[in-house]
């Protein structure tokens, strides 16, 4: 367990709170600039993770939910990626500003990330060893024979079944579960503070998704780490995360704790998140989804990027983009209208 | 892997048996009678005649020709020459201008792995750049351009005008490799820097790249070991293919530079209906040709484990 406390009661991001954050991601603007127009991917977007918790950070594909992790992580390609603004904090230093070698040594040892697709995300050419060897012999400086013995014992951790022999093969003879265990092992080789998981379950089977996601619960209590959650997946959310962000367009539309905010949404595009969810009860419920479809980054409606499939949307939603604001103590909502969308939640 | 390498030549066999076959029944079908040929305006006398095509067989059919002149190579000899070089073995002929061409071939592969991957390298990792479209510019030019002006105008600049490198001739020992192998790697060198680029910017944007990358590894490590090796398949191919075009294209390079190497021998035997040194020849670089695939095939095991598992 993380020796810093865990609870949440001033847990929004614009709040004074008791634990100090390990990464924090403020204000963070970042654009891609094509032939075809300049695409704002995250419009200051703001989080930050503790020892020992998790943030989800939910949205839809294009929400820029995976973007900000990726600026965390340096793996923004520019170009056509461009940081204009903002700042990343990891145990109190500016990431951004950081020279080239401290960057990369927080990535090794500060904060590490796993991916949705393990098959691709993971080297065909070298065995499964060898890559996670790879971070002990660079980072560490341990000679062949050690590395592989702690890339042996990593393997053996995260369940694989004999560790050791399984060493020597390559990604493409591991199934897709055992493929992301070793993605896991890799990611946790040189224990970091917080690990990034990016749709970590979606390439795999209904059944391997509880297993892994069980795993990461488990490592992450074993090892007291912050973890940053991206998924789509209402479910997950609600079964593992502390605190959640909502995305849209771009920007974090309601932040809080995960049972308030899918309890009484106070922004609504969280509210038509939680009505989409097909009941248990009626077996034949149409369901209710949002209408219309998510905006083109490229070209962003004025005012808030909601309003156009927005129920609550008068004429100052159209003129007005409304910004993220505290409405009650660990949470906060970007709409101006989140005191009625609550009361009609 | 053993048993993957031994298939793999296995395999060779009938290929070698096919490609000696089609070149014998090819010179066998070419009009013409060499034998006449020999005495050119003084016709031979009819029983000299004769005694030649008894001493070469050349009465009986193709296939009891083609039997007999293949016991003789499993034996060793490839028979000898009619009228290139008359009388003398094929072997002794191939032994003789056998070094040139084949140093010529390694000087100009040489220029084609490490210029060519180099510049490849450099203008994927410099995508867009000068240096990026100094490369595509230079292949698009060295590609169209005819091998012979390229040969002829590397002469008169290195040769002749700077100086620096001998013109023609063997006479300065490896440095008169220099200019005919890079014209004779010309070409190709520019394909190999083109697949090159393309295969590792290709790379460049793959996931795994980005793991290596999140791993906190440097720039250089992760180009270097993650990307390039998997960049590194297509050339590979392209690489051998073109072992054996280069050892059989050398005819051109060898008569603009003068050298005294088996691709001139191969073109004065086909135009004089020497059947036996242009099959000889020809054998030979099929052999070689696919030697260099099988040693492809055990580097595409040895870059891409996911093969030898097919």
């Amino acid at each position: 367990m993380s020796e810093l406390p865990t609870t949440h009661d001033t847990g929004a991001w614009s709040l004074p709170r008791r634990g100090e954050p390990v990464l924090s991601v403020r204000d963070l603007h970042v654009e891609f600039r094509t032939r075809r127009g300049t695409l704002q991917a995250v419009r200051g977007v703001s989080w930050d993770v503790e020892p020992g918790e998790t943030l989800a950070i939910l949205g839809e594909s294009g929400s820029g939910k995976s973007v900000s992790a990726q600026a965390v992580m340096g793996l923004i390609d520019s170009p056509p990626g461009h940081i204009t603004s903002g700042s990343i904090h990891f145990r109190g230093r500016d990431l951004l500003g950081a020279p080239e070698v401290e960057q990369r040594r927080v990535r090794a040892e500060g904060v590490s990330i796993i991916f949705q697709d393990a098959l691709t995300a993971l080297n065909p050419v070298f065995t499964v060893g060898w890559q996670i060897a790879e971070l002990f012999r660079v980072h560490r400086g341990l000679g062949r024979r050690e590395a592989y013995q702690r890339a042996g014992d990593l393997l053996d951790r995260v369940g694989i079944p004999s560790a050791r022999q399984r060493l020597h093969e390559y990604p493409h003879q591991f199934s897709g579960g055992m493929r992301q265990r070793a993605m896991i092992a890799m990611a946790l080789a040189l224990e970091p503070d917080v690990l990034i998981a990016d749709e970590p379950t979606t390439a795999l089977d209904v059944t391997v998704q509880a297993q892994i996601m069980d795993l990461l619960t488990d490592l992450q209590r074993d090892l007291g780490m912050g973890l940053v959650l991206i998924t789509h997946d209402l479910a997950v959310v609600a079964d593992v995360a502390d605190r959640v962000a909502v995305m849209y367009a771009g920007r974090v539309v309601e932040t809080g704790r995960v049972r308030e905010v899918f309890t009484d949404p106070a922004h609504p595009y969280t509210l038509g998140l939680m009505r989409s969810i097909p009941p248990l009860e009626r077996r034949t419920a149409s369901l209710d989804p949002i209408r219309g479809t998510p905006p083109n980054p490229g070209a962003l409606p004025v005012g808030c990027a909601f309003a156009p499939r927005c129920a609550f949307a008068r004429d100052r939603c159209r003129e007005e983009d409304p910004a993220l604001e505290v409405v009650e103590a660990g949470r906060a909502s970007a709409c101006h209208f989140s005191e009625e969308v609550r009361r009609d939640g | 892997m053993g048993r993957y390498i031994l298939r793999r030549i296995l395999q060779m066999v009938p290929v070698v048996i096919c490609a000696t076959f089609l070149i014998y029944a090819m010179n066998f079908a070419l009009p013409g009678d060499p034998v006449r040929a020999l005495g050119g305006e003084r016709p031979l006398p009819e029983e000299v005649q004769e005694q030649i095509r008894d001493r070469y067989n050349l009465d009986d059919p193709l296939l009891v020709q083609y039997g007999k002149y293949m016991g003789n190579v499993l034996q060793g000899d490839l028979g000898e020459s009619l009228a290139v070089r008359r009388g003398t073995d094929v072997s002794d002929i191939i032994a003789d201008t056998w070094p040139v061409t084949a140093l010529l071939a390694l000087v100009a592969f040489a220029f084609e792995i490490v210029i060519g991957i180099g510049a490849g390298v450099v203008a994927a990792l410099r995508s867009g750049s000068f240096l990026d479209n100094l490369v595509r510019g230079s292949t698009i030019l060295i590609v169209s351009v005819p091998i012979f002006v390229i040969g002829l105008v590397a002469q008169i600049v290195f040769g002749v005008r700077l100086g620096i490198l001998p013109v023609a001739g063997t006479a300065q020992g490896w440095v008169s490799y220099i200019l005919p192998g890079f014209v004779l790697a010309a070409v190709s060198l520019a394909y190999v820097s083109r697949i090159t680029r393309n295969s590792l910017m290709e790379n460049l944007r793959a996931d795994y790249v980005r793991t290596a990358t999140a791993k906190g590894l440097s720039r250089r490590r992760v180009v270097g070991r993650h990307a390039l090796r998997n960049s590194m398949i297509p050339v590979v191919t392209f690489l051998a293919f073109d072992l054996g075009t280069l050892l059989s294209g050398t005819i051109v390079t060898e008569g603009i530079f003068n050298l005294n190497g088996i691709g001139g021998i191969a073109f004065d035997a086909i135009r004089q209906q020497d059947g036996t040194v242009v099959v000889g020849i020809v054998t030979m670089f099929v052999l070689i040709f696919v030697l260099a695939n099988l040693i492809v095939d055990i580097l595409y095991a040895v870059l891409d484990p996911r093969i030898r598992y097919d």
